[in-house]
């Protein structure tokens, strides 16, 4: 034909841009740029800390100063300048953090309401609590008190630090500690907010809980930590979001996620990351290194990781389980999207520690434009972990011929009653497929994610229903126009 | 409904089609019967507008409009429905989903109100009855670990549930056994319609044992060479093809 038709409809579509990209025009207290112990030391002093948390964080400063940005994995990244980057920004309220949500500047409220996270009592998600992070403090937490009802604590990080500093100081750093790797050691030094959510002994908590990460200001990093503590017999299910304004320039996020389960305890932990990921070109986006980890303490408990990455310039994460207990369960299962000139180099690590645990790891991966997408996974078993068995299953979806997916699969085993397996694929969005949905009548837009959401089922299926949805269209907005 | 005049197309820098002229009504059944390479499936393809077929010259009139300045999905909101020869499988995308798709795309397109899933679900399971498929398909991905029976019975299927105007089945007949031909084959006969047309791509004369044609063309180097009634195809049965390129009345 002189003209093809079905790449004109998927040319049409790659104009769309990202929806959250919009900025927030309020008053920020923004510290300047640079870091030293005594940023370490404002920061501590600004959120009023006890003298415990001061000396946690310049430990893992003076730690940080010896450290080597890591450059293993297989991203391209633009020197960052450490210095060049304001360590915490809040909007300026009145006096200290807001006491109620009628206390909370307005224009956080739409900002947040834009994005679709409804803070108001009438509007809110059924069924979910909700703290909302805005830059480096956390502005709103929904349904405290019905939650406290329940025995579960869900607050921001610097509330946690000021009421249950005895539960801050036993946890904080006992599964990520400061020492573990560079970024690690950045985020435990300069870290400003984030959530902490216990769960006591025998409580299921009565709604999913979530935290919503927005990041405003410019020329700042967003650097939180987020604290899950499931006690005996407990359960408890959290999804976090994120997004941010677009901006020419690289900005830092690099967050530590710390999950504790006890003995028989369960923690599901969702993210549906998009991070603004740059434009067409590859310019701006949010440089994302994050570490996650979870340690299953106790014996038969479980630790389930699901995500869906959809933003960031790059993405260097690997949400991780220690299986210490005996019959403990650790999973892990992603879709990670790479379009234009995202990078992203993301996966995970199983510790089998324990007699008798089980991992299951299932990691689609989506690559796009120029994008480039690899999968990073470490199954170690030790030598006490009898009858360990892991299962891992790697595909990679290419859409077009300028992307790239890589698998980086590492296996340690120690024990011979051990069983692992492993299972790769590598497929295209095939033209047959896309032809197939035409002929029935149904737009190239529509084909495609139909396709890309299928491929994407085995993830999907874990997240929260009230989640689901939101994570096929924002997977349908990461990718429109990326077929032709 | 459908007028073809001329046209010529190539694949892959091969020229295939090299002026094909037919005319076909509503309510009539052709069959199009030719050797291996003689660019049947490449007329079914190029009438359902896949990519990489080139027109390079003629016109198609469909329902007085230029088919082929019509995009593929334009295509299908507007009737015309390719029943495939290799039904491609998707992985994880449902069956059931997609047809309800399809359908709901092209009643938005007539200007109809879209049906919900209790009214279309009735719909398959009715549709399904007639194609002898059992209740496990609405829970299967699309065409993902059938047979090649059950992916031609899926194709009828759609093709129940779309209502085409103009039908163009791609070998429909390849690859099924004779339990499978006929009820492929009763599901065919079912949907004709006085205002449907259908036309049928197939090598053997078996499949119009059990589909009886109204017109049986022969397709050969890119042309029809000779038409006629069903009695041609059972000529062909007995004769091949090669005395219809050799019989100098057919060019």
């Amino acid at each position: 034909m002189a003209s093809n038709p079905q790449n004109e409809t998927l040319e049409a579509l790659v104009g769309q841009k990202y929806r959250h990209g919009f900025v927030t025009d309020i008053e920020s207290d923004t510290v300047p740029p640079g870091l030293d112990e005594d940023v370490v030391r404002l920061i501590s002093r600004k959120k009023n800390e006890p003298e415990f948390m001061l000396e946690w964080r310049l430990q893992a400063f003076r730690h940080w100063l010896t450290m080597k940005e890591p450059h293993w994995a297989h991203l391209r990244v633009a020197p960052i300048d450490y210095q060049a980057i304001s360590y915490y920004s809040a909007p300026k309220s009145k006096d200290d953090a807001p006491k109620s949500l009628e206390e909370v500047d307005p224009k956080l409220l739409e900002t947040y309401d834009k994005l679709g996270i409804p803070l108001h009592e009438r509007a809110r998600l059924a069924g979910v609590a909700v703290d909302a992070v805005f830059d480096s403090v956390s502005v709103a937490t929904t349904f405290k008190e019905r939650l406290s009802k329940a025995g579960v604590i869900f607050c921001s990080f610097s509330e946690a630090v000021h009421k249950h500093p005895g539960l801050i100081e036993k946890y904080l750093g006992s599964v990520v500690p400061h020492t573990d790797n560079y970024f690690a050691a950045l985020n435990s030094a300069v870290f400003s907010d984030g959530s902490f959510v216990f769960v006591p002994k025998g409580v299921r908590c009565p709604m999913e809980l979530s935290t919503y990460f927005r990041i405003n200001a410019a020329k700042t990093g967003q650097f939180e930590r987020t604290l899950i503590v499931a006690e005996e017999g407990a359960s408890v299910s959290y999804l976090e979001g994120c997004t941010a304004p677009m901006r020419d320039e690289n900005q830092l996020h690099a967050a530590v996620v710390e999950l504790v389960a006890l003995d028989n305890a369960q923690i599901k932990y969702s993210t549906v990351q998009n991070w603004y990921p740059g434009d067409e070109n590859g310019r701006g986006g949010i440089y994302n290194f994050v570490t996650k980890r979870g340690e299953c303490r106790g014996a038969n408990s479980r630790i389930s990781w699901t995500q869906v990455e959809t933003g960031s310039a790059i993405t260097w994460k690997y949400p991780s389980c220690v299986l210490t207990g005996d019959n403990s369960v650790g999973e892990f299962y992603s879709v990670a999207v790479a379009n234009n000139y995202q990078q992203a180099d993301t996966g995970t690590k199983m510790i089998h520690i324990g007699r008798n645990t089980r991992s299951t790891i299932v990691s689609k991966g989506i690559s796009a434009g120029h994008g480039q997408n690899s999968y990073r996974g470490l199954v170690k078993i030790l030598p006490n972990a009898i009858d360990a068995r892991n299962y891992t299953q790697c595909d990679s979806l290419l859409m077009g011929d300028q992307c790239g997916a890589h698998t980086f699969p590492y296996m340690e085993v120690r024990t011979p009653t051990a069983i692992v397996e492993h299972e790769a694929t590598t497929s295209k969005i095939g033209d047959d497929q896309l032809f197939y949905c035409l002929s029935r009548g149904i737009s190239a837009e529509d084909a495609v994610n139909m396709i890309v959401n299928g491929f994407c089922k085995a993830v999907f299926k874990e997240l929260p229903m009230e989640f689901a949805v939101e994570a096929q269209n924002l997977l349908a907005v990461s990718l429109e126009g990326s077929v032709g | 409904m459908l007028v073809i005049d001329n046209l010529k197309a190539r694949v892959g820098g091969k020229d295939v089609l090299k002026g094909l002229n037919l005319t076909i009504n509503a309510g009539e059944v052709h069959a199009i019967m030719g050797p291996n390479g003689s660019g049947k499936s490449t007329l079914a393809q190029v009438l359902a507008g896949r990519d990489g077929y080139e027109v390079t010259g003629g016109s198609v009139t469909y329902q007085s409009r230029d088919l082929l300045a019509l995009a593929p999905e334009e295509r299908a909101r507007e009737g015309v429905f390719l029943a495939f020869q290799y039904p491609v499988e998707i992985p994880g995308v449902n069956n059931v989903y997609l047809l309800k798709a399809g359908l709901n795309a092209i009643r938005k397109h007539r200007g109809e109100p879209e049906v919900d899933a209790f009214e279309f679900l009735a719909l398959v399971r009715e549709k399904m009855k007639l194609m002898q498929m059992d209740e496990s398909f609405l829970n299967r991905a699309v065409n993902e670990g059938f047979s090649g029976g059950e992916k031609k019975r899926n194709e009828i299927l759609q093709m129940a549930i779309l209502e085409p105007k103009l039908a163009l089945l791609d070998e429909t007949d390849s690859g099924l056994d004779i339990d499978a031909l006929r009820v492929v084959a009763n599901g065919v006969n079912s949907l004709r319609r006085p205002d449907r047309a259908i036309v049928m791509v197939t090598h053997y004369q078996r499949l119009l044992d059990y589909i009886e044609p109204d017109h049986v063309h022969v397709l050969s180097g890119g042309r029809i060479l000779k038409s006629g009634d069903k009695s041609l195809a059972l000529e062909l049965e007995s004769r091949g093809y090669d005395w219809v390129k050799e019989d100098p009345a057919a060019a």
